[in-house]
């Protein structure tokens, strides 16, 4: 995913001359090809992000599109004012592109897992954030980064991570992508853990309940009216993903199910990385085990609030 | 180019003589300052020479088209001594001189810090220690166009605590950015005391230098040296330059001469106001 998102920049970048490249000392050979042939567009930093960020905004009040490269939580937490000064209030079109969202960088520990990021940068005005669930579906999203307005948050995963989505919906920013229609159950999710989603509702299937998958690969602006739609018909939501439980895409589902009022109410429960910081290494499969972000873990979250149990009487989600 | 500064040079700028355009700008000031009830107003006055002269004899710029694409960018990045710019602003045309009554008001443009919704204003800053980067992305963007113009950023001394500062300084010195000139504006103050005693930035004008930086240090309050040291930029044409101006803060009037009590006073009295202009009257 992340190779398939540089090799975008660079194509785009031979086409539009706007586009400029600023990394911060990442791996060595990064963009080779971008550097070789533009390289008055192409800027390899040092390991100073604050720097980074300033510099792209300025570039971006002249009106460039500058996409910024680095890891996930250095952009993130080091450079949170920098993102919203620099960034978000002057809504400078720099797209920040995180390698290693969420639980990627396993054997790293806690330094370099970005489990808060998308909470942290909902909450500021003119921030959009996109998660995609595979490579594929990076490249149909990448053209669309070029001209959109204001700042962009662009969250990777590993990379080779499995092909599941299928481009039959046109990739539109903003727009919740449904993958699964049913009934009896809405899943909503994000980011690559749309596998585990399909998975649980093929299981789900098989034990008779009908669940619809929304992919919300926009977490900020969230597709609301698609939710809602989705919502309607079921009696039971619950979010999926790789980012911690406060603040994230569970939480924007649940300010939206809560606001719309429906009666009778929802069940609704959260599955996401409980609030610790990770206290193993492993792998970042490893890891959503031990935080129960798994296709078993939802199935039998499904089923249990299917069954009339509340949320707060669920165990399968606590961390094992 | 510079001699080792030692504290000694704390000294330079405080017997400077203004002239009565300095003393009208400050009286200028002090009006804002009565208006809002509010604002920086002692690191207002050490700048006041220094925006005089970019805006009197160096910056290029269009007051009815502030968006000209040929100006010099010009970003005052220890954004709270923005009354100063704001009194500049207005004189040279970029709003009415009525929006300074107006400072801090709802129904105002004109905040406590510089907002890049003001004409005239490139981009919102008084977080300190983010305007240097945005000036090199300026300047970057004007060497990739081949553009003439030029990128100045002022920087504070307790600004220069912040470790961006010199990210951006490193960054810089690499790329060799001649047409970027960093001015400090070094009064010797920051908000809790000395800049000695608080974070002592001694030997700054080696450090500019280190990074890569053509340096000079300068007089802050007298005009003539500013315009012939501005006149002379870029000081070495294969570097960026920095320009250290020994300033005083709240230079003009002795009543708040280097008194922290005026750093951020948060209420003035008429009285106070009174108290000033007459001061600056006195000089003149």
């Amino acid at each position: 995913m992340r190779q398939t998102c540089l090799n975008m920049v660079y194509s785009l970048a031979k086409e539009d001359k706007r586009i400029f490249y600023i990394g911060s000392d990442v791996g060595v050979g990064t963009l080779d090809e971008f550097k070789e042939e533009m390289p008055d567009r192409f800027f390899m930093e040092g390991v100073s992000e604050a720097n980074i960020i300033g510099m792209a905004a300025g570039l971006a009040m002249e009106g460039k599109i500058v996409y910024v490269n680095t890891i996930a939580t250095f952009l993130t937490r080091r450079c949170f004012e920098q993102i919203v000064l620099d960034l978000c209030l002057h809504n400078a079109n720099v797209r920040l592109i995180a390698n290693g969202g969420g639980l990627v960088y396993a054997p790293l520990g806690p330094t370099h897992l970005a489990i808060e990021d998308m909470a942290i940068l909902r909450a500021i005005p003119n921030m959009t954030i996109l998660a995609p669930a595979d490579a594929e579906e990076m490249k149909r999203l990448m053209p669309l980064t070029v001209d959109w307005p204001g700042p962009l948050y662009l969250r990777l995963a590993k990379g080779y991570d499995p092909i599941v989505t299928n481009g039959d919906t046109p990739f539109k920013i903003g727009k919740a992508i449904p993958m699964r229609e049913g009934s009896d159950a809405l899943i909503v999710t994000t980011g690559i853990a749309l596998n585990g989603a399909l998975e649980a509702a093929e299981a789900l299937a098989g034990q008779g309940i009908a669940a619809a998958v929304l992919h919300c690969a926009t977490v900020k602006p969230l597709d609301a009216e698609t939710i809602l739609d989705y919502a309607a018909p079921t009696r039971v939501i619950v979010s999926f993903e790789e980012h911690t439980s406060i603040g994230g895409l569970g939480s924007a589902v649940a300010e939206i199910v809560a606001e719309a009022g429906f009666d009778p109410a929802k069940r609704f429960k959260r599955i996401g990385i409980p609030d610790m910081f990770p206290d193993q290494y492993g792998s970042q499969e490893s890891l959503m085990s031990r935080f129960s972000i798994t296709s078993q873990a939802l199935v039998s979250t499904v089923v249990q609030l299917n069954e009339g149990k509340a949320a707060s009487q669920l165990s399968a989600v606590k961390a094992q | 180019m510079s001699n080792s500064p030692t504290k000694i040079e704390s000294a330079l700028g405080t017997s400077t003589v203004l002239d009565s355009r300095s003393l009208e700008l400050r009286r200028r000031i002090v009006q804002v300052l009565g208006d809002s009830g509010r604002g920086h107003l002692a690191s207002a006055f050490s700048l006041v020479e220094i925006l005089r002269v970019l805006y009197d004899d160096v910056l290029s710029y269009d007051a009815k088209s502030p968006l000209w694409p040929d100006r010099d960018r010009f970003l005052l990045s220890k954004g709270h001594g923005c009354i100063a710019l704001y009194v500049m602003l207005a004189e040279k045309g970029f709003f009415p001189e009525s929006e300074l009554a107006r400072v801090c008001k709802s129904d105002g443009i004109l905040g406590g810090h510089p907002d890049h919704r003001t004409p005239g204003i490139e981009a919102s800053t008084g977080s300190l220690g983010h305007g240097l980067s945005i000036g090199l992305g300026f300047a970057i963007n004007a060497r990739y166009h081949g553009a003439g113009h030029r990128t100045f950023v002022i920087i504070g001394d307790g600004e220069s605590n912040e470790g961006s500062i010199w990210e951006a300084a490193l960054c810089a010195g690499k790329h060799k950015l001649n047409d970027l000139t960093v001015i400090l504006d070094y009064n010797k103050y920051q908000s809790y005391g000395s800049t000695f005693e608080v974070q002592d930035l001694e030997p700054v004008a080696q450090k500019w230098e280190s990074f890569g930086f053509a340096t000079t240090e300068v007089d802050g309050h007298d005009v003539d040296q500013l315009s012939s040291v501005f006149a002379t930029l870029p000081l070495d044409n294969s570097k960026p330059s920095a320009i250290i101006c020994h300033t005083v803060k709240g230079k003009g009037v002795g009543l708040i001469e280097n008194d922290m009590e005026w750093h951020h006073k948060s209420r003035v009295s008429d009285d106070e106001i009174q108290a000033l202009m007459s001061a600056l009257e006195e000089v003149r």
